[in-house]
């Protein structure tokens, strides 16, 4: 193995430099973060209502809550999900290699490992921003009145951790937008199915049911669940471990994709 | 537009700023570099991608306060030395002291007293001119106080005064390459790394490049700049490396180089019987003949019997000229296609 296959390979470095490039997205959410939240809101509502309410009356209760409860609590991890992914793969990929923005940013002195952590952390920065706005949207609607409520945001950033490193991982490979298709068909979609977002896993034949329980949304759902219901979830440390061993491998392969990509 | 002269000087861009945002503005004591004359020493450079040699055994050193032109045609490696320079790539082997710094070493402490104007604009298009120059000093360090103190002398500078609050979609091909520029000065940097900062742009919004990279070499800035325009080098560069395939074939001040590899006196001859006659009468008339296309180049030291012939004759027109960079950058470097 020679030099550069080993800086390529090396651990992540954590700096507080991506503070700055963090900043930069910030920035430039706020100049359209009425149209992000409106986005961040609205979905989710409209999902809510249409399947709470309508599907929900012929359904009645499910794993002991209303309908409308039960999808409220998976919307939130669903929602954390995709605008992590989102934003690792589309808005990652513009600022990468349509704007070169990145290119900008490693001409100063800030290493090409601190603008990936910056994105990385923007991405969960989002996730808990939507689910901050879908928190708001079910203490609205009448449900979620509990203590626990809160605990939910810390679980989006895990699970936007989760996500924003695997749609970096993508970013990463990714010849043009096209792409990031495969990862919506072949990764997000089995998991918002096998996951419990608008189901009971345990519905499952016992076969897809032992799937869903390595797919990281699961233990995001069996944590934020219970916390919007008001009861401390089972096993939290274990479903915690899970989602952290998730974001940390996957952002690892995601830095070392970028560093093979950018720095050769 | 003469935003670039006359009175910008009094508003030179960084002159009035003060110590503030200069962290590692004096190398020495610390890091101090054997010579301190030298601001970018590159020693037998090699970078190989696969088995392909990209830069071959390149040297070179450039002098503080000089404007040094690295000249090559396209894909003769220019880029990837740059990117070598600011550690941005490991090289395969060679030593590389950038500002005191060793280089891939220490690059970011580097990059921190560098700027940087890229081949491409990467310029911030959610941001308005302002917000571009101000997320990009935050990059480096720099307080916002700072900034806002820096920032409406860049503008002026850059001739975009009266644009701080516009939104980059208004601005012209010229204006962004000029608000790169002044992008690039935000850190006060001691070295100021060009990668073809005119390519794409029409002759007016060149001469103000060249205006403004002028007037920052007056204050004692060094510049590093990359270009295949010979024009461009032949008015900014004080000295010049010409590379090919990544490696270094020639280094010198312009006039030098043209000296030392080209006959002195040029005639031109195009038209429908240049070649004929070129064939016919040329060689003995002139050192050397070159013919591309419908002109023949006749290089000579004593031009008079080829002008007296050439006056005679019918169906060629000619042109009689001091020889230049670009008669150089082709015998050093061929008349072939590059792609």
């Amino acid at each position: 193995m020679n030099a550069t296959t080993r800086k390529i390979l090396a651990a992540p470095s954590l700096s507080a430099r991506f503070v700055p490039v963090w900043r930069r997205n910030l920035l430039v959410w706020r100049k359209l973060a009425f149209a992000s939240l409106l986005g961040n809101i609205a979905d989710p509502l409209l999902y809510m209502l249409a399947l709470g309410y309508g599907l929900g009356t012929f359904i009645g209760n499910v794993g002991g809550m209303p309908y409308i409860a039960f999808i409220g609590t998976g919307m939130v991890c669903q929602s954390a999900m995709f605008t992590a992914s989102f934003e690792g793969m589309y808005s990652a990929f513009s600022r990468m290699h349509v704007q070169r923005t990145w290119e900008g940013i490693i001409n100063a002195p800030i290493a090409l490992d601190d603008v990936v952590l910056a994105e990385w952390i923007w991405a969960a920065s989002k996730a808990v921003l939507s689910t901050a706005a879908i928190l708001l949207v079910i203490i609205v609607l009448g449900y979620g009145h509990t203590w626990l409520a809160p605990w939910v945001l810390p679980v989006g950033f895990l699970v936007g951790l989760v996500f924003g490193a695997l749609g970096l991982v993508m970013n990463a490979l990714a010849p043009g937008y096209d792409f990031f298709t495969f990862f919506f068909t072949l990764v997000l979609t089995p998991m918002l199915l096998l996951s419990g977002v608008y189901f009971p896993v345990e519905q499952m034949p016992p076969w897809l049911a032992r799937i869903a329980d390595v797919l990281p949304l699961k233990h995001a759902i069996d944590l934020a669940r219970p916390l919007l219901t008001g009861t401390v979830p089972r096993d939290a440390a274990l479903h915690v471990a899970v989602l952290i061993a998730y974001a940390c491998a996957a952002y690892h392969v995601a830095l070392v994709l970028t560093r093979r990509r950018l720095l050769k | 537009m003469t935003a670039m002269d006359g009175e910008a000087r009094a508003h030179a861009p960084l002159a009035a700023d003060a110590e503030g945002a200069r962290p590692h503005r004096d190398g020495a004591g610390r890091s101090a570099p054997r010579d301190a004359a030298t601001i970018l020493s590159v020693r037998g450079l090699v970078k190989r991608y696969g088995t392909q040699a990209v830069v071959r055994d390149l040297s070179f050193e450039i002098r503080r306060g000089e404007c040094f032109g690295l000249l090559g045609p396209n894909g003769a490696g220019k880029t990837t030395t740059l990117r070598c320079c600011l550690g941005l790539v490991d090289p395969d082997g060679g030593a590389i002291t950038m500002v005191g710094e060793p280089v891939p070493q220490a690059a970011r402490e580097a990059r921190i007293r560098v700027g940087v104007v890229p081949q491409q604009d990467n310029l911030d298009p959610d941001f308005t001119v302002t917000e571009n120059l101000r997320v990009y000093g935050h990059y480096f360090g720099i307080d916002r106080a700072t900034l806002d103190a820096r920032i409406p002398g860049l503008l002026e500078f850059a001739g975009l005064a009266g644009k701080a609050r516009a939104s980059l979609r208004t601005l012209s091909g010229g204006m962004k390459r000029r608000l790169t520029l002044a992008r690039a000065l935000i850190n006060d940097p001691e070295l100021l790394i060009l990668d073809e900062p005119t390519t794409g742009l029409d002759p007016q919004a060149r001469h103000l490049i060249w205006d403004g990279l002028r007037q920052l070499l007056s204050q004692g800035k060094t510049i590093l700049l990359t270009t295949h325009f010979m024009d461009e080098a032949e008015r900014l560069a004080t000295r010049l490396a010409v590379i090919d395939r990544g490696a270094l074939i020639a280094s010198d001040t312009p006039r030098a180089l043209i000296d030392a590899h080209v006959e002195p006196e040029v005639v031109e001859v195009y038209g429908d019987e240049a070649r004929a006659w070129a064939g016919a009468h040329a060689g003995d008339l002139a050192l050397r003949v070159e013919v591309s296309g419908e002109t023949a180049f006749c290089y000579a030291r004593d031009p008079r019997p080829l002008l007296d012939d050439l006056a005679t004759r019918s169906g060629v027109r000619y042109q009689h000229r001091p020889a230049n960079l670009e008669d150089l950058f082709i015998k050093l470097t061929g008349r072939e296609l590059r792609d």
